[in-house]
């Protein structure tokens, strides 16, 4: 999937709340019907809906129509984009570890 | 290979490395409270940084910078905390503006290191670096990717390290 400038914002927004945060990591696992997610927060229905509404509008979850119910499901690949910015920052770190090792081996003394 | 486990959680917008060291946890303290040893290891070769304030107490600045390979000097800061020498540190981390005050337009990161005793001997090193905010985080993924690898790495270290990357 390919995430524009626009998605990205929308994923930010999505990801700044905790309840949607915590949507996120439960539907990455298993599928949730939106009235089993509002049995798991205390708001009401209409409120985890709304959320839910968030989600999907990031990309983050995809709503399916079974029978009576609506199934919320994770996206990975949105969740994806949001592990780019944290890859940078896993790189520089990973180039700093190398450096202090270096150090420490060379210089074991203080 | 001191890298033991890196985990990046999306959702808390967050990178936690685990690194382990034969240094104890008193000489590996050193590599940040002591200005010349960070300076050897915070930037890659090629950028070499330059540390005029280092107060690491709660509130305190660390003020430094970097000179670019084009001769370009670019001016960072840390904002300290937390700190609990030799065991952890908390701060920001982020970029100054022509007056010398952190500057709001790049978004700095946070960092938290702790610095335990391995069992057996040694330091066992954890990192976690993560943003103010999720819109912080946002303007972070916003800038231009070439300009940060150059500043953060030579160009061939960044495609090496690309490819070590789990996917």
């Amino acid at each position: 999937m390919v995430v524009d400038q626009a998605d990205v914002s929308l994923l930010f927004h999505a990801l700044a709340d905790a309840t949607r945060r915590d949507i996120v990591r439960r539907t990455m696992g298993e599928q949730f019907s939106v009235s089993a997610l509002a049995r798991e927060y205390p708001m009401s229905f209409a409120a985890v809906q709304k959320h839910v509404a968030v989600l999907e509008r990031a990309g983050l979850v995809t709503k399916q129509r079974k029978g009576r119910e609506h199934l919320v499901a994770g996206n990975p690949a949105s969740l994806r984009a949001a592990h780019d910015a944290l890859d940078r920052l896993e790189l520089i770190w990973r180039d700093r570890v190398a450096r202090m090792d270096d150090l420490l081996v060379s210089d074991p003394s203080d | 290979m001191p890298l033991t486990n890196v985990a990046n959680d999306a959702a808390a917008q967050t990178v936690t490395l685990t690194a382990e060291f034969d240094a104890p946890v008193e000489r590996a303290w050193q590599l940040y409270a002591d200005p010349r040893q960070l300076e050897q290891w915070w930037n890659p070769p090629g950028y070499p940084l330059t540390i005029t304030d280092h107060d690491l107490s709660v509130g305190g600045f660390v003020r430094a910078h970097v000179t670019a390979p084009d001769g370009q000097k670019i001016q960072a800061y840390w904002r300290i905390s937390a700190v609990d020498a030799p065991r952890g540190m908390e701060w920001e981390d982020g970029f100054l503006d022509d007056q010398g005050e952190p500057n709001p337009a790049i978004p700095p990161t946070t960092m938290r290191l702790t610095l335990a005793e391995r069992a057996g001997g040694g330091t066992r090193m954890t990192i976690v670096v993560g943003f103010l905010s999720a819109e912080a985080m946002q303007e972070y993924l916003d800038m231009d990717i070439e300009e940060q690898m150059r500043v953060t790495f030579g160009q061939a270290d960044a495609l090496l390290l690309s490819l070590t990357l789990p996917g």
